[in-house]
């Protein structure tokens, strides 16, 4: 009841503030409380920020919490996403980096073996073929030095014929008449001994 | 409205009905101070709520400013209360923005500040310590009243350490309503006052409309300071929200 009777009041000073101001503001300041303390007005204020507040509180959390949160997650889900594709990306291009390195390796370490492989064979054939033409030379070398031999010791058998003979002839253009055969060769490898 | 009225600077924090409504003998009229409280609400809602509609994957500057609250006030929760502490993200941001909107709306000339009402502020502040208390003893039990028994005490300090708690503990809704409540009123009367002091000078003829470029110039600063003020305030409300949350949440310190 005395609530409505305080709107009376409030509302007389209200009407009047029209006219004279410096009449109505000292008594309206005295017979009002300060307005923050005025209990009169407690209960409005109270009820209306609940409801208010209320209101705001429902629809910050059902509608517009869960959209600002959404929108956020989306965008931090697409930038991991995109981080994690920057990064298969580098992954893929380190790889065939690697992978052509590699390539290259081997291709230079086949090259180099290729190349020793030649080496190495031509080295062994020319050695092969130097044993093969010494083989040759020592063999022919051999046959000549056979032949030489075989030569000489013709050669050294023709020697006492030649000397039987040559004895032979020297003793009948000495002597005369024909010396003994058997006796001339005897005296011949009796002087060659 | 009148010069005179201007320079009263208590007319501004009058409440007068707009629309009267009782209720069992209560006076639950809507009234001015109603009025704002629902533009705070519908700016604040209609802010976040178009500045969000396209969810663009990059923001615009709306889109952005929305973030930046949303993610400000969860970092803030974060940090003081732990990943738990997001079960109450809701909370301590329609408290963050109802707070900073409604200073801000304050701000402009001839409009109501909601938060210049102690009982505004002391309501959100019950809200708080009431969800600290009905949520610390929900999850705690009785182990909530470890909160008022600190660690590595010792016994003979115990009884005035539990007592000062408690006046701690009382004494937090006084002073976060308070702390609020006054900042808005201050800062509002201030600024009355100076505006004020521009119109009577200007009363006095040239010389004093001179002289009264020297409170013009202070109301501006003013202005600035307590747009940074309301702010401050919102930010402040919402983090002591947050620590006595964590409280809630942990209250063995």
């Amino acid at each position: 009841m005395f609530v409505t009777s305080a709107y009376a009041q409030e509302t007389a000073p209200a009407a009047a503030e029209g006219d004279t101001h410096a009449g109505t503001a000292v008594p309206a300041a005295e017979h009002e409380a300060f307005p923050p303390f005025d209990a009169k007005t407690f209960p409005s204020q109270i009820l209306w920020l609940v409801i208010t507040f209320g209101l705001f509180y429902l629809f910050l959390k059902r509608v517009v919490m869960p959209r600002l949160g959404s929108i956020i997650d989306v965008r931090n889900d697409r930038i991991t996403q995109d981080l994690d594709h920057a990064a298969r990306l580098k992954g893929e291009a380190d790889a065939a980096v690697a992978a052509y390195e590699q390539e290259l390796a081997e291709a230079k370490a086949n090259a180099n073996k290729i190349g020793q492989q030649a080496n190495d064979a031509a080295k062994a054939q020319a050695e092969d073929t130097r044993k093969k033409l010494e083989a040759e030379l020592e063999k022919k070398l051999g046959e000549a030095e056979a032949s030489i031999a075989s030569i000489k010791a013709k050669a050294m058998k023709e020697v006492g014929t030649i000397a039987e003979d040559t004895t032979s002839a020297i003793v009948e253009a000495l002597v005369g008449g024909k010396a003994d055969k058997a006796e001339i060769a005897a005296a011949v490898k009796s002087a060659s001994r | 409205m009148a010069a005179a009225d201007k320079v009263d600077p208590i007319h501004q924090f009058q409440i007068h009905p707009i629309i009267p409504l009782h209720i069992g003998g209560y006076d639950v009229s809507f009234t001015n101070s109603s009025l704002f409280m629902v533009v705070t609400i519908v700016l604040a809602s209609a802010f976040l709520y178009m500045s969000t509609a396209s969810r663009a994957l990059i923001p615009g500057r709306l889109q952005s400013v929305s973030e930046m609250a949303y993610e400000f006030v969860g970092n803030m929760l974060r940090d003081a209360a732990g990943k738990q502490g997001m079960q109450f993200f809701p909370l301590v941001f329609s408290l963050f923005m109802f707070v900073l909107v409604a200073n801000l709306i304050g701000l402009f000339p001839y409009f109501f500040t909601v938060t210049s009402h102690i009982i505004v502020t002391f309501t959100l502040a019950i809200l708080v310590i009431g969800t600290v208390i009905v949520y610390g003893f929900a999850k705690h039990g009785f182990g909530f009243l470890k909160l008022f028994v600190p660690h590595g005490v010792p016994g003979y300090l115990l009884p005035l350490v539990v007592a000062i708690e408690i006046i701690s503990f009382v004494s937090r809704p006084v002073s976060l309503s308070v702390r609020l409540f006054a900042n808005m009123l201050a800062g509002h009367i201030t600024l009355k006052v100076f505006s004020g002091f521009v119109v009577s000078l200007s009363a006095f003829g040239a010389l004093g409309m001179a002289g009264s470029v020297l409170p013009l110039a202070m109301a501006v600063a003013l202005s600035a300071l307590e747009l940074l003020v309301a702010f401050l305030q919102a930010y402040v409300f919402a983090v002591l929200t947050c620590m006595y949350l964590n409280d809630a949440l942990h209250p063995s310190h």
